[in-house]
């Protein structure tokens, strides 16, 4: 079973010597990496990046790697920035490239560009360029060199965003000032589920049947509990290449299914980077012949859906005495418990259950250490009177923009009516 | 398995200052690349300083069996991202030993066009974006579809990504790496609407140097699906039904229409095309009209049509050209098989020397 499991792909990639530390990323930061890639003279062809394309048939060689994995830093300033954006349906990426005419080190130095609209559902066909605005740059872990990720949201040619761009809107909430002062962190814990590419069977289990029920698969070693590790891995160090602020992965309760963290990110870069990490992702899965779902209950019964924990936190939470301004955050949040649940994923009713550690769809729930409530507040956050909540209610298919956006606006811009206020302590049993 | 890799990638600098040349040119269909290649003294970057070649002409249906040779002029100059070092790939045309073009040889007409004084006033750029389709090798079905059986319909794949959305992308991108090295002037590439076709473009390239470029953008992604075994093709609708066809769009502007007042330079163009529409049909490719419906982001095949960010036009003008008054157009009637010489040429001749 275990050589069925084994890509016949595999990625080597080495960090290079100025690793990420584990703050928020930043354009500086970044930049100071893309500087020091600077090339001198053409010595011996080292790529930093093994990217195996093919199998190799009748034992000759591939040549392919050694176009894949080409350096062409001698040979022309020109970089490859590849744009990604979101389409219609809202979780499908697209991406197309383009070539540069020079490395680039902050996205306003990226013309904006456009494409096809009528073809991902986002604009009618005679009239059906949809503009691309460059926001956020990742290095291009396949690519290598001076070459770009771009993480693009929509527009309408007159300058608006189209209806399934939710990053124009989050980045209104990021600017506002209040939002600002109180530097939002996040942490999400990002799900997912492997699946075999002819039958919509996740990785690992037996066509036609299951595997052993629950129980020895979450963190686990070994070829009869951990399916498709070489992707998790993979996916960890592209994500610390491309400067995204990846802090963790583990293998979940279910077989087939893992999961990765993304941060502390302040405000709005927390949706970037896991848009970027969700690209790479799928990436990475499709050179080695895996699907990725994102789907919130990929299989029905006794088998544990894929959510999206978003950990969130504010300068106050952070400070002496924060522990009570957390309690306000929960009390504002168990008022608008129905707004946040319908945009916190599609398909999430099937997921929450009130089973499988998670909490009831109708009921807003909160407690220390419970992971069968909508938020839990760690035992640790208790203990030193300050910290984080972990709003556990997003599905895996959430969009981040919405989910971050919306933890803010709710818990720093808006304000319940004094008696809702009153009414929804007491029955949470909250003094605030 | 090592020491054929260690051969194929072996540095000659240090041991000779020859070099290989492969000489590349188009075969008797029209549509065929075929090479061969010489050793030189080098290096050589100057398509001048290289010697004419000939080939057998009766084994590319060009020639007749008594009298055979076709003698290559070396046109252009490109690093060859195979051999590396300091080999080239040599574009050439294609002569009688009496010095006249073979009637294949549609690039000595375009020169000619291009090496018009109005012409060359006018600087011409191309754009142009080559579709193509990946076929699994045995049998003549795309790759990534099942065998005895189709994808689920079009939506998903256009610029997708993801093992069920995207079929062969380390072709793709081994080719925009190889374009780059070479000197070609690839400007980006992506996923198309059909599942396993891509598209690649080539520009802004001026004048007779777009084709060149186009030719041998061609050759080497057919070099790099034959590494890959997997089968290359330029028809312009693979597959019938409800599938997009190929195309071969062609981005187009002069000095002209980049000026201040450059919209109404283009509505002229556009109209002169108009008049000339079934000439330049003819010369757009083979079997254009299995593609050119009126569906599939098409126009239909014999009518001729323009608009501001209409696919569905034979014409396109961009948003950007509206607003800004100046620009460039899209011509979406050229096949993915289309001679870019000859298409090149005749948009020049047709909207530069026309004289209605």
């Amino acid at each position: 079973m275990a050589q069925i499991m084994a890509p016949t792909i595999q990625c080597q990639m080495r960090i290079t010597k100025n690793s990420l530390t584990a703050s928020p990323m930043t354009a500086k930061t970044w930049s100071s990496l893309l500087l020091k890639q600077k090339k001198s003279g053409n010595t011996k062809s080292l790529s930093k990046f093994r990217v195996y394309a093919l199998k190799s048939e009748n034992s000759t060689i591939n040549r392919l790697e050694n176009l894949l994995n080409l350096d062409v830093t001698p040979y022309t300033d020109k970089i490859i920035a590849e744009y990604i954006w979101i389409g219609g349906s809202g979780i499908d990426l697209r991406s197309k490239s383009r070539t540069i005419s020079r490395p680039v080190e902050h996205p306003s130095e990226l013309p904006k560009w456009n494409y096809d609209g009528s073809s991902t559902g986002q604009a009618p066909g005679e009239d059906s360029e949809v503009i691309l605005y460059p926001q956020a740059i990742f290095k291009d872990p396949f690519r290598g060199g001076n070459n770009i990720l771009v993480i693009c949201d929509t527009y309408t040619p007159a300058g608006e965003p189209i209806p399934t761009n939710k990053r124009a809107r989050a980045a209104e909430i990021f600017s506002n000032q209040k939002v600002i002062n109180e530097v939002p962190w996040y942490g999400i814990e990002q799900e997912y589920t492997l699946m075999q590419t002819n039958v919509r069977w996740p990785l690992g289990w037996p066509v036609g049947g299951y595997p052993g029920p629950q129980g020895p698969y979450y963190c686990g070693v070994g070829a009869d509990k951990s399916f498709g590790r070489d992707i998790s891995d993979a996916h960890y160090k592209a994500c610390l290449y491309a400067g995204i602020n990846i802090s963790g992965t583990n293998g979940e309760v279910m077989p087939g299914q893992w999961e990765y963290q993304v941060g502390p990110s302040v405000g709005i870069e927390a949706g970037d980077h896991i848009w970027c990490s969700r690209y790479l992702l799928e990436r990475i899965t499709e050179q080695i012949g895996v699907v990725l779902t994102l789907d919130p209950k990929p299989i029905e019964g006794d088998w544990n859906g894929a959510g999206c924990h978003t950990n969130y936190s504010t300068k106050s939470m952070r400070e002496e005495g924060g522990f009570e301004v957390i309690k306000k955050a929960i009390l504002n949040l168990s008022l608008r418990h129905k707004e946040h649940i319908s945009a916190y994923g599609e398909g999430n009713e099937r997921r929450l259950t009130g089973k499988h550690e998670t909490a009831s769809i109708n009921t807003f729930s909160w407690g220390v250490a419970n992971r069968g409530c909508s938020i839990r507040v760690g035992r640790d956050t208790e203990k030193q009177g300050k910290g984080y909540l972990e709003d556990r209610r997003p599905a895996s298919n959430m969009d981040p923009y919405i989910v971050t956006s919306l933890l803010a606006e709710t818990t720093l811009l808006w304000e319940p009516t004094l008696e809702a206020e009153a009414l929804a302590a007491q029955k949470l049993s909250l003094k605030v | 398995m090592s020491a054929l890799n260690d051969l194929l990638n072996l540095d000659l600098f240090d041991y000779t200052d020859k070099i290989i040349a492969e000489y590349i040119w188009i075969g008797g269909s029209g549509i065929d690349m075929r090479s061969k290649a010489r050793t030189l003294r080098g290096p050589v970057t100057d398509p001048a300083k290289l010697p004419k070649w000939n080939y057998d002409g009766s084994s590319t249906d060009q020639a007749p069996g008594h009298d055979s040779e076709v003698i290559l002029y070396p046109q252009a100059v490109f690093r060859d991202p195979f051999r590396r070092g300091s080999n080239i790939l040599v574009m050439c045309d294609a002569y009688t030993p009496a010095g006249e073009p073979i009637p294949t040889n549609k690039r000595f007409n375009a020169a000619k066009v291009f090496s018009d004084p109005h012409v060359v006033a006018e600087e011409p750029w191309y754009g142009i974006e080559q579709e193509y389709t990946l076929l699994q090798k045995d049998v003549q079905w795309p790759i990534g579809w099942p065998v005895g059986g189709f994808p689920g319909p079009q939506g998903p794949y256009y610029c997708g990504v993801g093992a069920d959305k995207a079929f062969g992308r380390d072709i793709v991108d081994a080719h925009y790496k190889a374009c780059l090295y070479a000197g070609i002037n690839i400007s980006g590439i992506n996923g198309e609407v059909m599942p396993g076709q891509w598209e690649f473009q080539v520009g802004p390239a001026v004048g007779i140097s777009a084709a060149d470029q186009v030719w041998v953008a061609r050759y080497i992604l057919e070099r790099i699906t034959e590494i890959a075994g997997v089968v290359l093709t330029f028809d312009p609708k693979p597959i019938k039904g409800d599938w997009n066809g190929a195309g071969a769009h062609t981005n187009y502007s002069t000095k002209s229409m980049r000026e201040h007042g450059g919209l109404n330079v283009i509505k002229k163009a556009i109209e002169k095309l108009g008049l000339r529409h079934k000439h330049h049909i003819a010369a757009y490719g083979e079997g254009n009209e299995r593609r050119l419906t009126g569906r599939h982001e098409t126009a239909d095949i014999n009518t001729f049509s323009w608009g501001v960010a209409n696919r569905g036009a034979s014409i396109r003008v961009g948003r950007d050209t509206e607003k800004d008054g100046k620009g460039y157009f899209e011509d979406r009637r050229p096949a993915s098989n289309m001679d870019p010489y000859v298409v090149t040429s005749m948009i020049a001749e047709t909207t530069i020397l026309l004289k209605p």
